[in-house]
């Protein structure tokens, strides 16, 4: 018996993880800019929740959509957005199964109906806020 | 027994994730490209903001946005090191979600 490991309360060995662990590897990296974009949209929903409580008044609601501070947060947080958007598509047919009879359906086809979706709700939300271009 | 309330929690974040992932890129090119850039006057904007359906798409867009953030975030900071005081971090984040919710409600519902 080693004296060294009866000295201890437990003979489970922890070994201690940096906090930079994810800067060690690629994958572990990009894994953190996943998990990391939701700063970015919790960011933004704060943003439209500034415009929500700004809708009763048309001056400050002006100034909130031109401040060029929050402007250049946006365009920060757009890449990000766009980046959880892939991942999320891109993780869709390993948490939803879909089989056919005996086959299971090709996972590109269940993350490219998401690419889809995301690209027609978008020309359809473009469309209807187009409508809007001026005020009537 | 004690039910867990993760279930709750992860179709939150679930939820979230999918309505972020299909809705916010576009939402944020209008509002940080296509106003500034003048394509739509702010005045159009707001007038479209005031619609009920638009009303429904920004509470629906705050709230699970927010509450996709808070299970991502307290697992973020978990994984950067802050081992103790999950729970608190948990209680802080879903807190948050919890509250910009009814912030949210409160507001586009006044308004």
């Amino acid at each position: 018996m080693n004296s060294e490991q009866n000295n201890r309360s437990t003979t489970e060995l922890i070994r201690p993880i940096p906090a930079t662990w994810w800067l060690k590897k690629r994958t572990y990296f990009l894994f953190m800019v996943r998990e990391l974009t939701c700063v970015f949209v919790g960011g933004y929903a704060l943003f439209l929740l500034a415009l929500a409580g700004k809708l009763e008044d048309l001056k400050a609601f002006e100034e909130l959509l031109y401040s060029p501070s929050l402007i250049a947060f946006q365009i920060i947080a757009l890449p990000m957005a766009i980046y959880h958007s892939i991942t999320w598509f891109n993780l869709t047919p390993k948490v939803m199964v879909v089989w056919r009879g005996e086959d299971k359906i090709d996972p590109r086809i269940i993350a490219g109906a998401n690419y889809v979706a995301c690209l027609i709700i978008s020309i359809i939300i473009v469309c209807i806020v187009s409508r809007f271009r001026e005020t009537s | 027994m004690t039910r867990s309330k993760e279930p709750i929690f992860w179709s939150l974040f679930s939820a979230g994730g999918v309505v972020a992932a299909l809705f916010v890129p576009v939402t944020i090119i209008l509002t940080a490209i296509a106003v500034p850039a003048g394509w739509i006057s702010a005045e159009g904007m707001h007038e479209l903001c005031m619609h009920p359906l638009s009303r429904c798409y920004l509470f629906l867009l705050i709230s699970l946005s927010m509450f996709h953030w808070a299970h991502r975030f307290r697992f973020v900071v978990v994984d950067l090191g802050l081992k103790q005081g999950g729970t608190f971090v948990a209680v802080i984040c879903y807190g948050a979600a919890l509250l910009a919710t009814i912030v949210a409600v409160i507001q586009l519902v006044s308004a």
